[in-house]
């Protein structure tokens, strides 16, 4: 029998593919990863603060101490997702070495290299990685992510930015799709993509990998809205464990993801769920974004 | 309008993951009618259904809360084959181990025992070559292998009488010594019942589909009733809004 292959591009994109559809939640404890779970999450995301909170708090927010997401990796049968500051390949080495099932390189952690991303190749574990517009989706790609999200800006539970950045890349491969061959190499130098990465979404017509929404979402109308605008699944941080009552909009979100299109079912499931997340206005005087973090 | 000769109506359970890999594939064989199935009336509709790769959690959770459950049960009653990838052979299985905390709603039908996440976490997916079972139709590839993608996925450790083991896989000493087996079977075939712990909607290769096809062709000649098929509802109408998601994905 032929040999098996592990970490190939098919395996890494595949994971991202068996998790379209639905929504991943951030959890800081084993119990609210058996919420999630019990509420129909595709996968949790393990930290040790959700993103409001490490607004609130400030100062450097690094990767979770591996015991915890031991803890909720033993708690929940679905997949474990856990962030690794942006360029710190060596806390991606720890989480590999943890038998996470997917890192997020992610901008909400104070990022450890402010030019270089992980080269995430040389990994077997899959990557997400954050994008607001088509040429950084494309960089990351370029640089072995296997999944995409936009990124919105965590820890607000304001969806502004989250759209902002879908639309962008959406609306860009739009209008990549009218151009004329011969225009892709002025183009992928203009966005600063890879060339023959331009050529592939210009074929397909959609990024090569999944592409979840994230940064912001709070309400099942929001992740429907990001349903709607073209997303394959949505993230939601803050949102869920910062409401009023948890489990009854974490059930409610993964309705609508499901149901983005039936006005109905979204009406009833957005009925009585109590009270969501603070939001911040992102133009407020002295708002600190995440999403410019990287590029 | 003239109208063309009635397609085969092949429902894909469209509740969350791999669906639209199905679909892309199902457009391919001549004279087949992919429907994405997200209600009764949807389910109604076709001859066949895909349950596809997901999280069963979520599809089970979504599904129980719609009341679908009943609807997939009474639909597997009716003789109507069923074709369940990874997610999906849990979703069809007698037993199963390995399950979230207090357990989650499965289908039945299949009598075997299928382990959850058999082969460990992400880390442990991976895809091989496996032998072609001499079912799997010949025409569109004619190799005797087939490309098999495994993602966190599920194996069958025992089978009843009457379950057709159409593929199994040798585990490796590694994975051998971490579960007490030297083979499971990875996919089978019982009735009107196909199970595949592999995802053949992740590659090209479009023979794990014709194969369904047949199934629910030779159903549905059996079943002549079936012939007069009610128009497909427009996923969309409810919206008044033109569909915006993008293309399908690439095969790697």
């Amino acid at each position: 029998m032929a040999e098996q292959q592990r970490g190939t591009q098919a395996v890494k994109v595949g994971l991202a593919q068996m998790l379209k559809g639905g929504v991943i939640m951030d959890v800081v404890t084993p119990e609210e990863a058996r919420i999630a779970e019990e509420a129909g999450a595709v996968a949790v995301m393990a930290l040790e603060r959700v993103p409001a909170d490490i607004r609130r708090n400030g100062g450097v927010a690094r990767m979770s101490d591996p015991q915890m997401i031991k803890e909720i990796k033993a708690a929940v049968t679905i997949p474990v997702m856990a962030k690794a500051r942006i360029g710190h390949f060596v806390e991606a080495q720890i989480l590999e070495a943890v038998g996470i099932d997917y890192i997020d390189e992610s901008e909400v952690l104070t990022p450890a290299d402010d030019v270089h991303h992980i080269n995430k190749h040389t990994f077997k574990v899959p990557f997400v990685c954050g994008c607001r517009d088509l040429g950084e989706a494309l960089r990351r790609i370029a640089e072995g992510a296997a999944m995409i999200r936009t990124k919105g800006e965590a820890g607000t539970g304001n969806v502004v930015e989250a759209v902002r950045h879908a639309r962008a890349v959406q609306g860009a491969i739009r209008q990549l799709q009218t151009m004329d061959d011969d225009e892709l190499y002025v183009y992928a130098k203009e966005i600063r993509a890879p060339v023959e990465l331009v050529r592939q979404t210009k074929a397909l017509g959609r990024l090569p990998v999944v592409n979840f929404a994230a940064g912001g979402v709070a309400t099942p109308a929001d992740a429907a809205l990001m349903m709607q605008l073209g997303m394959d699944g949505v993230f939601v941080g803050s949102g869920i464990f910062k409401s009023g009552d948890p489990a009854k909009r974490a059930r409610a979100i993964v309705q609508a993801v499901t149901h983005y299109n039936d006005p109905a079912v979204l009406a009833e499931v957005s009925c009585d769920l109590g009270e969501p997340m603070v939001g911040i206005d992102v133009r407020e005087k002295g708002f600190k974004s995440y999403a410019q973090r990287s590029e | 309008m003239v109208a063309g000769p009635v397609k085969l109506r092949v429902g894909v359970l469209a509740l969350q993951g791999s669906f639209r890999e199905h679909m892309t594939l199902l457009r391919r064989i001549p004279g087949v009618e992919p429907v994405e199935v997200r209600t009764k009336e949807e389910l109604d509709s076709v001859a066949g259904l895909i349950i596809p790769g997901g999280e069963s959690t979520t599809m089970a959770l979504v599904a129980e809360r719609w009341g679908l459950i009943p609807e997939l049960r009474s639909f597997a009653a009716s003789q109507r084959p069923i074709w369940g990838t990874c997610a999906g052979l849990i979703f069809l299985a007698n037993r199963a181990s390995g399950m979230k905390e207090g357990g989650q709603a499965l289908l039945g039908g299949l009598d075997c025992m299928v382990q959850r996440n058999f082969f460990g976490a992400q880390i442990n997916s991976f895809e091989t070559q496996l032998p072609a079972p001499p079912c799997l139709p010949r025409s569109s590839d004619a190799s005797d292998t087939f490309r098999a993608v495994f993602i966190r996925a599920p194996a069958i450790t025992e089978t009843g009488e009457g379950v057709e083991v159409l593929a199994e896989y040798r585990l490796t000493e590694e994975e051998q010594a971490a579960q007490g087996h030297d083979s499971v079977a990875v996919a089978v075939r019982s009735g009107p019942l196909l199970a595949t712990a592999f995802h053949p909607e992740l590659t090209q290769d479009s023979r794990w589909h014709e194969l369904f096809v047949q199934m629910v062709q030779q159903h549905a000649a059996d079943a002549a009733a079936a012939a007069a098929a009610a128009p497909a509802p427009d996923p969309f109408a409810k919206l008044g809004r033109a569909p915006n998601r993008p293309a399908d994905l690439p095969f790697y």
